[in-house]
């Protein structure tokens, strides 16, 4: 199998879900509506052998909406071959979670959470993993305000027994 | 942190984030009954220094240097990861003694950070002498290093479009020497650590992870080979002319300690056998391309030709731009995928720059290893996936 043939199956298959098929450089990505992921992604699993997760990211496009890319690298280990997914959101819609598909997904969509504040829906841990709890904003965002950042403080100042 | 309430006759210890088994600052909260590990949770972030937002700030050749620091046990591995991603946006192919150079680097480098990994594992597991002998190898891996860019390691030696320098005449001896003298000290661990009892004892059957659960929490390298799976990049999917070169994927049985520590110690035989077919068959040829979008001119050219000082002044203020696009490119690092995304928007700093972390993933699957183990055992198991948390904090 091959990307091309992967990206044919998922068309004929999910006819609404894939908004866009992009060719560059070898590699085949695809425009996935954000409702349907879960279902995109099982059938990818399942079906088209990307039992790997390679990788799972974020894109901020500051001006255009929607504004971020929520990116999803697939590997199928028995062909070698990767396929990439795409999502698109705005700020405060959430992305439903494929935790419950790829388990590698977990820390990759807090990360995201946690670096865009891009929020996944039904995810079983969602919190910040890099960052300290306190922090306040997401610094991957383009509109982050780099300097005079206002560390988390302590919860109080005293020495407490 | 931990999010239910704990049970009355368990007991909440913190490991981390200075505990010197967590080779780094990892932060491990764990709960007890008795010596038995019923729950644990990795806390991470403590080296976050944010690398990839400072990448979009840098451009494409620039970005190099931040790579080095990622990984900083295999850089060149990063470094090698890095280029080739750029160099497929950008649309290039580099000559092939390049690409030779690139893979007897990227081996060299291989052997040196499994060396350190084993040297800190043994330590861990109380073997002190491993650790020294470990280090006094590395020394030399660092050595042809230093000779060859100059600094031990954060070489930056591996350049889109090439490489940062031809090879020093000194290479070669050194290279041959060290392969000569490497193979008999692999044995030499061998004889040490194999089948001493004590060893085995800590290592079998500890910490096992599934074939199906390392594919689906994402682990790789020697951490899903150990688990049977024959997951190599260098093999399944070939980059920078590995399918020039004859060597074998080692995979475990069990998944456990034992056998990732098997799998590194017998994939430091097969690096060095790439690195001996890579000297002996190290094409002749230029050691970068002759684009001047993408590679500067030659210093002495510069301070006599126009056009060669344009090129040089336009390449360093603007920088190389690739044209509007993504690439994913992912090579066997020594933990295993190492992966970078890159987005460009035609200008001369990547948009997005980010990096798949084979010690994120890999590090993520660690609860899944630990089910019911001693708190010793945790120990070894650490030690048994290799983290550098330069990576997984980024």
């Amino acid at each position: 199998m091959t990307p091309e043939e992967s990206a044919a199956a998922l068309q004929e298959r999910f006819p609404e879900a894939v908004l866009d098929v992009v060719h560059f450089r070898g590699e085949v990505s695809l425009l996935i509506r954000r409702d349907q992921i879960v279902d995109v992604a099982k059938f990818c699993h399942d079906d088209l052998t990307y039992t790997f997760l390679s990788d799972l990211s974020a894109v901020d496009w500051l001006d255009q909406r929607p504004r971020f890319d929520i990116v999803y690298h697939l590997t199928s280990l028995e062909y070698m071959i990767r396929l990439r997914l795409k999502v698109q959101t705005v700020e405060g819609q959430p992305v439903p979670s494929v935790t419950s598909v790829w388990g590698a997904a977990n820390w990759a969509e807090r990360e995201v959470y946690d670096l865009y504040g891009v929020e996944f829906s039904s995810h079983p841990d969602l919190r910040r993993i890099l960052l300290p709890e306190g922090w306040v904003g997401h610094p991957m965002r383009k509109d982050f305000q780099q300097t005079q950042i206002a560390l988390p403080r302590p919860k109080s100042d005293k020495w407490v027994e | 942190m931990v999010t239910t309430e704990p049970r009355q006759d368990t007991m909440i210890l913190n490991m981390g984030p200075q505990h010197p088994s967590t080779h780094g600052v990892l932060r491990l909260l764990v709960e007890l009954e008795g010596e038995t590990v019923i729950r644990l949770q990795p806390d991470i972030g403590y080296l976050h220094t944010g690398i990839e937002k400072t990448g979009e700030r840098l451009k494409y050749q620039q970005v190099i240097t931040l790579t080095d620091r990622m990984g900083y046990l295999d850089n060149m591995l990063d470094e090698l990861a890095y280029v080739l991603a750029a160099e497929k946006l950008v649309g290039v192919d580099v000559p092939e003694r390049v690409k030779w150079i690139r893979v007897l680097l990227a081996e060299l480098e291989r052997v040196s950070s499994h060396l350190v990994w084993l040297g800190t594992h043994a330590l861990d597991l109380g073997a002190m002498s491993v650790f020294m002998y470990c280090f006094r190898e590395r020394e030399k891996i660092l050595d042809i290093k230093e000779n060859l860019s100059g600094v031990r390691m954060m070489t930056s030696f591996i350049r889109i479009g090439g490489l940062a320098n031809d090879l020093t005449p000194e290479f070669e001896p050194m290279v041959r020497e060290f392969i000569g003298y490497m193979r008999g000290r692999v044995d030499e661990y061998e004889e040490l650590l194999t089948e001493n009892p004590l060893w085995v004892e800590r290592t079998k059957h500890t910490g096992v992870l599934l074939a199906e659960v390392a594919i689906n929490m994402g682990c790789s390298g020697p951490t899903i080979r150990a688990s049977g799976v024959p997951y190599d990049m260098r093999k399944r999917a070939p980059y920078s002319g590995y399918e020039n070169f004859d060597f074998d994927v080692i995979l475990g049985e069990n998944g456990d300690v034992y056998d990732r520590f098997m799998c590194r110690i017998r994939e430091m035989r097969q690096s060095l056998r790439i690195v001996e077919q890579a000297i002996d068959g190290l094409p002749e040829g230029p050691w970068r391309i002759d684009d001047r979008k993408i590679v500067p001119p030659p210093k002495d050219e510069i301070v006599q030709d126009m056009e060669a000082l344009i090129h040089h002044f336009k390449l360093f203020t603007e920088g190389l731009k690739p044209p509007v696009g993504e690439v994913y490119q992912a090579i066997e690092g020594a933990r295993g995928e190492m992966g970078y995304y890159l987005v460009s928007n035609g200008t001369g700093k990547p948009y997005r720059f980010h990096m798949r972390a084979p010690s994120f993933y890999n590090l993520q699957a660690l609860p899944q290893m630990m089910h019911g183990g001693l708190i010793a055992d945790l120990v070894a198991i650490v030690g048994s996936i290799d983290i550098v948390l330069g990576e997984v904090d980024r």
